[in-house]
């Protein structure tokens, strides 16, 4: 079976070029496609072993031997949630979408991207790798400059200057170690940053530097998070719900994949600022929610602090001293759980966001009041979500947070100990949302509201569903990527 | 005064000069083809006294030249006189100072 | 029998919770159906409670527990499970006995609601939630379903969602107890660090058994006030009290299951619960943790019980009173009184839920009248509800012998005076004895006895009465509030809200006789001792002493407020006003903590906009610099190089240019002049 993740990677090019060849239903195509791959993930997981730790259905090509470029491309526990993830995320996408003008470009676009996503969380060679991941982002650029709201020119150009910049610093990093060390395989290099050969001196800073700024853009990282809210408010629903739900995956997949294990000694020095950047992620950013008065915008800025829950997690594990080995399958177990839903929960915030938008034209945090009269069930549903977001237990949300909050602690307490002031700051963001949409008398915009339609529905059961359900029987989900927990927490302790 | 090639050179030099400051100085067409008839039969002329004052002058070669040069100028002349007819035509106007299409 | 109920102990929750989602996916309209879901769920919970309930009285120190797995992450099994034991027993039995009169009660009381089946999903859901919180036998469970009766105080206390102070009163309940489960979250990993399981008993390896406990040591005590914290948010303790007197924005019933049976118990029991961290290394019975517990105990205490003096909303006096009681309680843990404790939660369930259903009753007869200077005289209009409020108020004030409050409230006082560091709490609580007997008289007065007060409203005529009324009841209790309702209009509740309230209060006398010191059955069971019967231990100095201080609390209230208007306000009117206004603690969070964090806010806010992403602008702009420096080298010297060099070659190439004159003899001279200057040369040469 191991065509089927280069299959997973085809299907939707081949989607991208069908949408754009023929003058209909684009949508129609798009969503066939998305079957195909949701099928294809589906399979993969069936077919991967979940009691092995190692890379499984790899498959290896000759590509560019010169500069030792392969393809090869393989999933461990890690790469398959993501995969999993990415499947999810997109046909929710694509149905959240109203359709746009041009749509069949916008579906193109999509799929593209989508494509690029299997690469870049498959890809286990780095130029490979790095194929796909500047691949995706000329299509996000793209979806926002054409489709987005107000300000896309500007929200557009930083995005992708700002992400360019780190990838061109990371790239160049690579280059680096290339020369230095003539491999590009992932495996290789996590073997050669184990024996501590793999740079040595300044040079190890500046590819460190140049790795690390890439990553921490793309994350992101505070501070490296000021293209977010532009980018993610300006961007139409379907595309928000893609980019926090997987593309923002991509950041910390990298920070597990390539930052972590290549430079342990760095990140263990720079460990108390590292924990401190995310830690400003975690309470700063819900903080400057709160002064939001854009719902988007918000739901933006929540987004970087759940984000900043991971990067707790994965610097907890890496940046300090003594480590023991259960309280880092616990941070890093915790830290799988958040990846995936946060890339649920907050894609399906950007969806209700974006209903309010589709229907009223309105997304302030003012223009709405006492909706609970109108749509109860609307504010029902977009209420499990918040939930969930902010970390309501018996809802995905508080599985991932709480087992960071655990391995972190025991690492690192006292950095932990104020980061769970970002929970608060969260309820106080979301306490707010709900009373000025949900509560109080029912003003003018929501005389005429809709509640949810049928075929919105369709969107918000199943996802509500899968949050409920990993809420209480998570361990479907901790099944697929435990032996990946335990082979990592080995490499890196 | 016997005739030697000294003074056929000088009479020959005279005429080409002759007709340099004829095709130099008249501004009609006509006049300069003149011109350039004058120096062409100078230079005939300094053909047929090379070949008299040559160290063979039984061979006919200096007569010979010298009758396909004439030829040539008949023909040159010919074609000369065609051309400024039909500058003439085309421009009404025979004075070489407003023709000045070749330049630069 | 006995273990089939412990393994399946999930179930008592598990009802009420899918009762709650049933009812929630039925239609707004299936208001019976909702109505009887509720109820059956609640009935079979008190079933099986009882059924759970009856192993613990066979074996003294009955506890079994039942532990799973609930997930592996790594190679870690993270496992949690549920426990019976005469704690948890009584609580269940207690709060499903409750809840169940709140239920039927609902039914009279919100019975022109129009999200009737909603409100009996949300009462449905956090009985369940509550009913995981006692059986649970690991941390983590039990803070998921503490966060889960938080999430359903936010749900009941907005219920009216279209009223503004609702849903801020809603918030302000989650806010501010979310901040007291910071502390209890972190305190859960801490102790989850430490002894390397949440289960509370495991055989052995719980870490509320002896290797946990070992394992925690020294730092049992940061972890024991860590996990108070929760509690201090969810049981209303100051400095977390204020979020409590604003959920009576809730309809009455939730009022009073939240500041009865479940929610603020809650508080109590997990320090109950998690007693062995509290007293892990004590003195004497003594630690640093305990007495931080009996501090804040009785800081609440007297503080609520003094604002409950001035208050005049009649649901606002009983919940500073249920603050001033938990802090007793804590009180009661604090000095080690554990069993007293428990035995003042369990019987302050039952009259405060009498209290609570008691003042709905006044409410719903007086067409949502909530000021008690609009009262007075009620007793012969409701003398039902009269009759079982004077009994909740007897329990309340804390009088002995036929009512459970005034046993337990006894038992509390005496572990009090048995405390090593200090007299002060047990001075500082009969101290509370007097006014908590002083405010409830104060409202028994206002309320029923004397005359009806508001005769303003007694010139409107009965036709317009029944508009306004017709108004109110039909289209939305929250729209605004007329003053058209004439008090004598005023009517006795239905049957189906008086029968709760006598089944309550028939609890709360026939619970006394399990508290008595002649047969104190239930101290020995929540002890696990057997029970000894001796009447001579019925007569003793303190039960006179404390007797003789609720009959003078009592009787001082008469005197006092015989007279209304309110004496106090007008002797002290300075002071007055300070109770009133609850002391200004609301408006001193407001000043600092609130407007701190606002500015934090605006300030996170505006360091994003103007100095990161000023940053990142500022490198742009480094980039923009450099690129209009570029263009500018380019323009000015790359470019002006070459256009230079392109414009000398075009003057060269003009000037050439000039020589073609197009003049045929210019050029013929040229040749000629060539020709010349050859022959020169050549002669010059030779």
């Amino acid at each position: 079976m191991a065509w089927l993740i280069t299959t997973l990677i085809v299907a939707p090019v081949v989607g991208a070029f069908l949408v754009g060849a023929m003058r209909n239903y684009a949508r129609s195509v798009a969503l066939a496609f998305n079957l195909i791959t949701a099928i294809g993930a589906f399979l993969l997981w069936r077919s991967f072993d979940c009691s092995l730790s190692g890379l499984q259905l790899v498959e290896r090509h000759s590509w560019i031997p010169a500069i030792g470029a392969e393809y090869l491309v393989g999933v461990d526990g890690l790469s398959l949630l993501l995969v999993i993830l990415t499947s999810l995320v997109f046909p929710f996408a694509l149905l959240a979408q109203s359709r746009p003008a041009g749509d069949r470009g916008f579906c193109a676009l999509m799929l593209i991207m989508q494509a690029a996503l299997y690469g870049t969380f498959t890809a286990q060679n780095f130029v490979l790798w790095f194929l796909f991941y500047e691949m995706s982002l000329i299509p996000a650029f793209l979806l926002i400059k054409i489709w987005g709201g107000e300000k896309r020119d500007r929200a557009a150009t930083k995005f992708f200057l700002y992400t360019f910049l780190g990838s061109v610093a990371m790239l160049l990093a690579f280059l680096g170690i290339y020369f230095a060390k003539g491999t590009f395989d992932f495996a290789g290099l996590g073997e050669l940053a184990k024996t501590g050969d793999l740079l040595t001196g300044n040079f190890t800073w500046l590819a460190f530097a140049g790795i690390f700024l890439g990553l921490a853009v793309k994350v992101p990282l505070f501070p490296f998070h000021t293209w977010l809210p532009d980018a993610y408010e300006t961007a139409p629903t379907g595309v928000s719900m893609v980019l926090t739900g997987a593309l923002s995956k991509m950041g910390v997949y990298g920070f597990i994949r390539l930052l972590l294990p290549l430079f342990p000694n760095e990140i263990k020095i720079l460990g108390p600022w590292l924990l401190t950047l995310a830690v400003c992620s975690i309470v700063i950013a819900p903080l400057a929610a709160w002064a939001q008065s854009d719902l988007k915008r918000m739901v933006a800025y929540l987004s970087i602090n759940h984000l900043g829950y991971c990067m707790l997690g994965l610097f907890a594990v890496t940046a300090t001293a003594a480590r023991p080995l259960v309280e880092m399958q616990a941070a890093l177990s915790g830290v799988f759980m958040q990846i995936f839903n946060h890339g649920i929960t907050a894609a399906a915030l950007f969806y209700f966001v974006g209903l309010l938008e589709q229907r009223r034209g309105l997304r302030g945090i003012d223009d709405f009041g006492g909706l609970m009269q109108r749509a109860p069930l609307f504010c029902g549903w977009m209420s499990v979500a918040m939930f969930s977001s902010l970390g309501l237990p018996g809802l995905n949300g508080f599985i991932g947070e709480f087992l960071i909050f655990k391995g972190s602690f025991a690492i690192a307490a006292s950095f932990t100990a104020v980061a769970v002031l970002g929970l608060l700051f969260t309820a106080i963001v979301f306490m707010r949302v709900m009373q000025s949409l949900f509560s109080g008398p029912l003003i003018e915009t929501g005389v005429a509201f809709a509640d949810l339609r049928a075929n919105e529905k369709w969107v918000v059961v199943p996802v509500t569903l899968l949050m409920f359900a990993i809420g209480i029987v998570p361990q479907f989900l901790f099944n697929i990527f435990n032996s990946t927990v335990v082979q990592m927490a080995r490499l890196f302790s | 005064m016997t005739p030697t090639l000294q003074l056929f050179l000088i009479i020959s030099t005279a005429l080409f000069s002759i007709g340099l400051l004829a095709a130099l100085s008249r501004r009609h067409a006509i006049f300069i083809l003149i011109g350039i008839e004058l120096m062409l039969a100078a230079a005939n002329l300094n053909f047929i006294a090379f070949w008299r004052f040559s160290p063979e002058p039984h061979q006919p070669t200096g007569v010979l030249v010298a009758i396909f040069s004439i030829a040539i100028a008949a023909a040159e002349a010919a074609v000369g006189l065609a051309l400024v007819i039909a500058i003439y035509r085309h421009y009404h106007t025979t004075s070489v100072d407003k023709l000045d299409q070749l330049k630069g | 029998m006995s273990s089939w109920i412990v393994t399946n102990l999930w179930l008592i929750p598990a009802v009420p919770l899918g009762a709650s989602f049933i009812i929630l996916s039925l239609v707004n309209s299936r208001r019976r159906t909702a109505a009887a879901l509720a109820i059956i769920g609640q009935i079979v919970a008190f079933v099986f409670a009882i059924t759970a309930f009856l192993p613990t009285l066979y074996l003294p120190g009955f506890r079994a527990i039942h532990n799973f797995t609930w997930f592996t992450f790594g190679d870690q099994a993270l496992r949690i499970g549920w426990m019976l034991d005469p704690l948890a027993a009584a609580m269940m039995v207690m709060i499903t006995l409750v809840g169940l009169c709140i239920f039927v009660f609902s039914v009279g009381y919100m019975a022109d609601d129009k999200n009737f089946s909603r409100f009996f999903s949300y009462l449905s859901f956090f009985s369940g939630a509550m009913l995981g919180v006692v059986i649970a036998n690991s941390l983590l469970l039990l803070f998921v379903s503490w966060e889960l009766v938080g999430l359903a105080s936010y749900l009941l206390i907005g219920f009216w969602i279209e009223r503004p102070s609702a849903a801020a009163a809603a918030r302000k309940a989650f806010i501010t107890t979310r901040i007291g489960d910071l502390g209890f979250f972190l305190g859960m990993l801490w102790l989850y660090h430490n002894s390397g399981t949440l289960l509370f008993y495991d055989q052995g390896r719980g870490c509320l058994e002896n290797a946990g406990l070992l394992a925690i040591g020294a730092s049992a005590t940061f972890i024991a006030l860590l996990i108070f914290c929760g509690a201090v948010g969810k049981s209303g303790q100051f400095p977390l009290h204020v979020w409590l007197p604003d959920a009576m924005e809730g309809p009455t019933p939730v009022s009073a299951l939240i500041h009865a049976a479940t929610m603020v118990a809650a508080g109590v029991f997990l320090v109950a619960r998690v007693y062995p961290l509290f007293s892990l290394g004590a003195v004497n019975g003594v630690t640093p943790s305990l007495t931080v517990v009996v501090s804040v105990g009785v800081v609440t205490a007297l503080m609520a019980s003094l604002i409950a003096l001035a208050q005049f909303d009649i649901k606002r006096i009983l919940a500073y009173s249920t603050v001033s009681q938990l802090g007793l309680m804590m009180v009661s843990l604090g000095v080690g009184g554990v069993a007293a404790g428990i035995m003042h939660l369990i019987a302050h369930g039952f009259f405060k839920a009498l209290l609570f259903l008691g003042a709905g009753s006044v409410i719903h007869g007086l067409h949502h009248e909530q000021d008690i200077r609009k009262m007075g005289g009620l007793r012969w209009i409701m003398p039902v509800t009269f009759l079982t409020y004077a009994i909740g108020m007897m329990n309340l004030s804390g009088v002995p012998f036929f009512f459970s409050g005034g046993w337990t409230k006894e038992e509390i006082l005496h572990s009090t005076a048995h405390w090593r560091v200090s007299p002060l709490p047990h001075y500082l609580m009969l101290a509370g004895v007097i006014l908590t007997a002083l405010y409830m008289t104060r409202q028994i007065i206002y309320v029923f006895l004397g005359s009806a007060r508001n005769t303003d409203f007694q010139s409107v005529r009965p036709a317009e009465s029944h508009s306004a009324e017709a108004a109110t009841t039909t289209e939305n209790i929250s729209v605004v509030r007329t003053d058209q309702r004439p008090v004598f209009h005023a009517h006795e509740s239905p049957r189906v809200m008086t029968m709760p309230l006598i089944v309550l209060a028939l609890c709360s006398i026939l619970f006394a006789f399990v508290l008595t010191p002649a047969w104190p059955w239930f101290h020995a069971y929540l002890n696990g001792e057997p029970a000894r019967v001796d009447f001579t231990l019925l007569i003793q100095p303190m039960l006179f002493f404390s007797l003789a201080l609720v009959a003078g609390g009592i009787g001082l209230g008469w005197l006092i407020y015989r007279r209304i208007p309110d004496p106090l306000a007008r002797a002290r009117p300075g002071l007055f006003r300070f109770l009133e206004n609850k002391m200004w603690v609301d408006e001193f969070y407001e000043q600092t903590v609130i407007t701190f964090s606002r500015i934090l806010a605006r300030l996170a806010d505006w360091l994003d906009r103007y100095f990161w992403d000023g940053l990142v602008r500022l490198f742009a702009g480094i980039g923009q610099a450099l690129g209009v420096l570029s263009k500018g080298f380019d323009d000015h010297g790359i470019n002006a190089g070459v256009d230079e060099t392109m414009s000398g070659t075009r003057g060269f190439g003009r000037l050439i240019a000039a020589a073609h004159s197009g003049q045929i003899q210019t050029y013929l001279g040229a040749i000629a002049i060539g020709m010349l200057l050859l022959l020169v040369l050549y002669a010059w040469l030779g």
